[in-house]
């Protein structure tokens, strides 16, 4: 099918954009399309105005700062796959996005993109959710941050309101060394995920954790933190981990059914996804020289 | 809805052109340039058969506007070779049985051939997740991989 007509708006700067979105009214943002398009040719939605930010310069790239590395909305797959930035800095995001789509999607989709329209198996927002990132979001009453924790309102709802734009995602690195794990179920590879899973440790000299992050996601409507879990991880020896507590916690989310796979399967893969990012981040965690 | 003028370089030649903006790229290489090698199948991103280089990166041209090709460089497969006077990869396909009804093979070879660009002495592993995003439902897959093997090897080590 096609997509029904729209008045096509073009911006060039921010501001541009800004006031675009201050004055229409049923307007939708048009980033890499890799998800837009495809509701607009099914004609799951049809905004009268579609703003295309793709020539928005500024919200495109990758930097470090020392309140940690920001990436511009608008900033591609393809782009954040092969940063040297990522790979050093966030290599749980490099992992999971190698798991994102195919070529062509990669090579339009926007980290930004995936973060707002929030697809329950979307590995980006997901990530976002399990290394605490910041959302920075612009509107007419200038900016604000929105950590990951306030940024999942429900499927397909990300906290950013009709007058605003997500400016850039910020995310402070874990430690040099820390462990990273990722792990997906698809019927297809970059296929949409089933379920999936991710985990973050940090160690002591002694090997003992110190920080844990662990998350399921593509399980119930927006990712989940395993809170508990994690407090429970803390002070175990890495080396002789019990994960089962972590598995059980997976293993009791809400699950969603739908046409591919049952609740009781989707918990059951739940359980297996988080043990493998687990056992991945223990395996990955760089042994003190 | 009002339509747009765009101007862009389509298989190494300067365009001018007008588009409605809900027309995606796709439609607009066949119905208003009359490029019918651009095959469409899903128009919803999930076959990869409408696959064409944007600025030398492999898109899904059902899930870009045709007004958003302004300013940039397009690359369908009529760029590739004419019959007779096969690409190395068209050859390749031919040779290795890489396409039966040939539905899915424009899309395949835009997608092969900006890999290969990118990828020159690509494994089996990375031919297969390359075209992951493109279904085939006739080979098997097999011929398509051998023929970009083959492609990749003839340029490493021509003869």
């Amino acid at each position: 099918m096609k997509a029904p007509p729209f008045q096509y708006h073009r911006p060039q700067t921010r501001d541009e954009l800004g006031a675009l979105l201050s004055s229409l009214e049923n307007a939708k943002i048009l980033a890499g399309g890799q998800s837009l398009m495809p509701m607009m040719n099914l004609r799951v939605i049809a905004p009268d105005h579609l703003i295309d930010i793709n020539r928005i310069a500024d919200l495109v790239g990758i930097r470090e700062t020392a309140e940690g590395v920001e990436i511009g909305a608008m900033t591609r797959q393809a782009d954040v796959l092969s940063s040297g930035i990522i790979r050093t800095r966030l290599p749980l995001l490099r992992h999971a996005l190698e798991h994102v789509g195919h070529i062509q999607t990669r090579a339009r989709g926007t980290i930004g993109g995936s973060c707002c329209h929030l697809d329950p198996s979307a590995e980006q927002p997901a990530m976002c959710a399990a290394l605490d990132a910041e959302f920075i979001v612009s509107g007419p009453d200038g900016r604000r941050i929105v950590p990951a924790s306030e940024w999942f309102e429900g499927l397909l709802q990300s906290a950013v309101g009709e007058r605003e734009f997500l400016e850039t995602i910020r995310i402070k690195p874990w430690a040099k060394g820390h462990g990273y794990g990722f792990a997906e179920y698809a019927r297809r590879h970059g296929d949409f995920a089933i379920a999936g899973a991710a985990a973050l440790i940090e160690t002591g000299s002694d090997r003992r954790i110190t920080r844990a992050a662990l998350l399921s996601f593509g399980v119930e409507a927006s990712p989940r933190r395993l809170s508990e879990a994690e407090a429970g991880l803390i002070g175990q020896p890495v080396d002789k981990l019990d994960p089962e507590p972590v598995v059980s916690a997976a293993r009791a989310l809400d699950a969603m059914e739908d046409v591919h796979v049952t609740a009781d399967y989707r918990r059951h893969l739940a359980g297996v996804l988080i043990r493998r990012a687990l056992n991945e981040a223990c395996a990955t965690l760089e042994r003190p020289s | 809805m009002t339509e747009r003028s765009l101007t862009f370089t389509l298989n190494g030649q300067k365009h001018e052109a007008k588009a409605d903006p809900r027309i995606h790229l796709g439609d607009f290489l066949r119905h208003s340039l009359g490029l019918t090698g651009t095959h469409i199948g899903c128009e919803h991103g999930v076959c990869g058969a409408c696959t064409v280089i944007v600025d030398g990166v492999p898109v899904r041209s059902c899930l870009m506007l045709a007004v958003q090709i302004d300013g940039c460089i397009v690359e369908t497969v009529e760029s590739l070779g004419k019959p007779g006077n096969l690409s190395p990869l068209q050859h390749a396909f031919a040779a290795n049985h890489g396409l039966q009804c040939g539905f899915c093979t424009p899309g395949m070879l835009m997608t092969l051939e900006a890999f290969l660009r990118a990828t020159p002495t690509p494994t089996e592993d990375d031919v297969r997740i390359a075209i992951s995003g493109n279904i085939c439902r006739c080979t098997g897959y097999q011929g398509i991989v051998q023929a970009a093997l083959d492609t990749a090897a003839a340029k490493a080590n021509p003869t």
